[in-house]
């Protein structure tokens, strides 16, 4: 799959995981592509960041709502739950701190949507291992002094993290590097071996509500106290 | 109320008379007969829907486009109102007022006061942004138009379009605000003080009375001009237009006339200041800009408001460049909007041309105000 083939693959399957009549904020929306589609097919009201400037200004021309600025620094004016869902696509290895990220996404959406390349991809595995350089691939097109990708991971290493920051996987894809899709939670052996982009949708867990006993109403809902 | 219109047609300009009307202004006076002078471009729409309010900076007049029979030249955004151009005339009805204490027509210290022979002068009474709004809202009133499509303005314009939002949000769809902020700065009022001291030491200006002998303070106001200018433009532009670069002469004169071409520029531009502005109205103006602040309140205002206003579209914008009101300003306005999940674009442009960007030829900037309009309008239209 070559570069533009596989942006509009990831999109068409995030469309997927979206219902209707959402609110939407898409992190690094480029010229609104994503967002143009959201529109249309979901109904959705848009917004967007995008850090580079031509960028944002063609969404800006295109009539969307575009905020040119860095994710990294900017999300912090978002409220609380103000976002039905927040879309992260094949940025977070991008980023200077992906956990902060991973919580400001689900801060601000009441669900967060985030893909990336795999890293543990046979393909990836076996360059290491054979010519012991880093590995130079079609969807890691970059080498290792000049790539925007500062933090590479695994799915496995995506799952540990979420489980460890509480977050719940309410659906994954896969994808091979042939395009075929599956369910990454129901084929366990070997996914972190042949999904060569995977798509996730997150969100917190849902704790119960804690009852303590006491005069004033107290509510503490979906309070995290521990694992 | 009744409003009544004349041409001016010296000043080919239209007049709006409010009579009777006794505006109360945020100082306390009240102006009880006032009128503005305004200009537009383009057609009004059957359903009146694609009226735009075009905002004007702290010197600039109703002469948006076309001819300006005071300078002799151009109107100031003429690249950008006009058939085709950006604001495109042949699909909209652009308006623009001479504020409210300007002196392009509309009531100011230069104009008679109410049934008498004498000009206001520094009688007149102490106007803000606020104030500024407030007529021009009468003046839309009395063009019948209920809804404005858009308010849009630069710098002073943008702080108009600004209290546009908070004062009647329910008149307007959206607005484009350019090189603004929630406030004039510390350093913004310093400046505006130089000018002014410079036009008030001025031994012709006597209290705000030249104009009784026929006399203008040219030294003070243009030396009020040259120090603003600076703060227009950014070291680059300035080191890119004019260097060290001298002016008419090979070697310099070991004296004080304006050797550099730099200060032969500034010269140039108090000089021709002064043949179409008021000085009274400068030191007005300049202080309407230094009171207007909503750093603290403009949240509140938002959330708060009695009127609706949770279907306007923001569009802000800055320059790299731009010193006087600097991107962290705009993006202040943007944070707190976005707090409130309004619908809100932002762009800071990359350019050396400092705060005068906005009437400069910025190709991007020329893109997202036609993007923008074209794209919102589109969808009142639908």
């Amino acid at each position: 799959m070559n570069k533009i083939n596989s942006i509009r693959k990831d999109w068409s399957l995030i469309e997927t995981l979206i219902a209707e009549d959402r609110k939407i904020l898409d992190i690094g929306c480029g010229d609104g592509g994503l967002m143009e589609q959201l529109e249309n097919n979901r109904n959705a009201i848009t917004h967007g960041i995008e850090l580079n400037r031509d960028l944002a200004a063609n969404a800006i021309a295109r009539g969307f709502n575009v905020v040119h600025g860095n994710a990294e620094l900017d999300l912090s004016q978002y409220s609380n739950n103000s976002f039905d869902y927040v879309i992260l696509s094949q940025t977070l290895q991008a980023m200077m701190k992906p956990k902060d990220i991973l919580s400001e996404l689900l801060r601000i959406g009441s669900k967060a949507i985030v893909s990336f390349p795999n890293f543990g991809h046979w393909k990836i595995r076996l360059q290491l291992l054979i010519s012991g350089k880093m590995p130079v691939t079609e969807s890691l097109p970059y080498t290792w002094y000049d790539t925007p990708n500062i933090h590479f991971f695994t799915i496995k290493d995506f799952l540990n993290l979420c489980n460890e920051m509480n977050i719940v996987i309410e659906k994954s894809i896969g994808l091979t590097s042939k395009g075929r899709q599956f369910d990454i939670s129901e084929s366990v052996t070997g996914v972190n071996f042949f999904t060569h982009e995977a798509i996730f949708l997150l969100s917190y867990k849902n704790f119960e509500p804690i009852k303590i006993k006491s005069s004033k109403k107290v509510f503490a809902k979906n309070s995290v106290i521990a694992n | 109320m009744k409003t009544k219109f004349t041409t001016d047609t010296k000043l080919e300009t239209e007049i709006a008379y409010f009579e009777n009307i006794n505006l109360k202004l945020e100082s306390g006076d009240i102006i009880d007969s006032f009128k503005l002078a305004f200009k537009t471009y383009g057609k009004l729409n059957a359903d009146k829907t694609n009226a735009i309010l075009v905002c004007h900076a702290l010197t600039g007049d109703q002469y948006v486009a076309g001819h300006n029979p005071i300078t002799e030249r151009e109107g100031w955004w003429s690249r950008m109102v006009g058939p085709n151009k950006p604001i495109d005339t042949n699909k909209f009805f652009v308006i623009c007022s001479n504020v409210l204490g300007g002196c392009a027509g509309s009531t100011g210290p230069k104009e008679l006061q109410n049934g008498s022979d004498v000009a206001y002068g520094g009688n007149f009474p102490s106007v803000t942004i606020k104030d500024m709004v407030k007529a021009q809202s009468l003046l839309i009133e009395s063009l019948n138009i209920e809804k404005l499509f858009s308010v849009i303005g630069g710098s002073m314009g943008a702080m108009q379009a600004l209290q546009w939002v908070i004062d009647f949000p329910d008149r307007i769809l959206n607005i484009i605000h350019i090189a603004g902020a929630l406030k004039h700065s510390a350093q913004n009022i310093a400046f505006h003080e130089v000018g002014r001291q410079a036009i008030m030491s001025d031994p012709i200006w006597k209290n705000g009375k030249y104009f009784e002998n026929n006399e203008v303070p040219e030294r003070g106001l243009s030396v009020a001009r040259m120090i603003a200018h600076i703060t227009y433009l950014s070291e680059n532009a300035m080191h890119r237009k004019f260097g060290r670069k001298l002016q008419s002469r090979d070697i310099i004169s070991f004296g004080f006339d304006a050797d550099f071409q730099v200060e032969s520029y500034l010269r140039y531009q108090g000089k021709s200041f002064v043949e179409r502005f008021d000085a009274n109205s400068y030191l007005y103006l300049t202080r309407a800009m230094d009171y207007f602040d909503h750093d603290e309140t403009f949240r509140k205002s938002i959330e708060f408001s009695y009127n609706p206003n949770n279907h306007l579209k923001y569009l802000i914008v800055s320059f790299t460049s731009d010193w006087l009101f600097p991107t962290i300003e705009s993006k202040m306005i943007v944070n707190q909007l976005n707090s409130l999940s309004r619908e809100v674009s932002f762009l800071e442009i990359d350019t050396d041309k400092g705060h005068d960007s906005f009437l400069l030829e910025e190709p991007q900037l020329d893109d997202v105000i036609k993007g923008f309009l074209t794209n919102n309008f589109a969808k009142i239209d639908e």
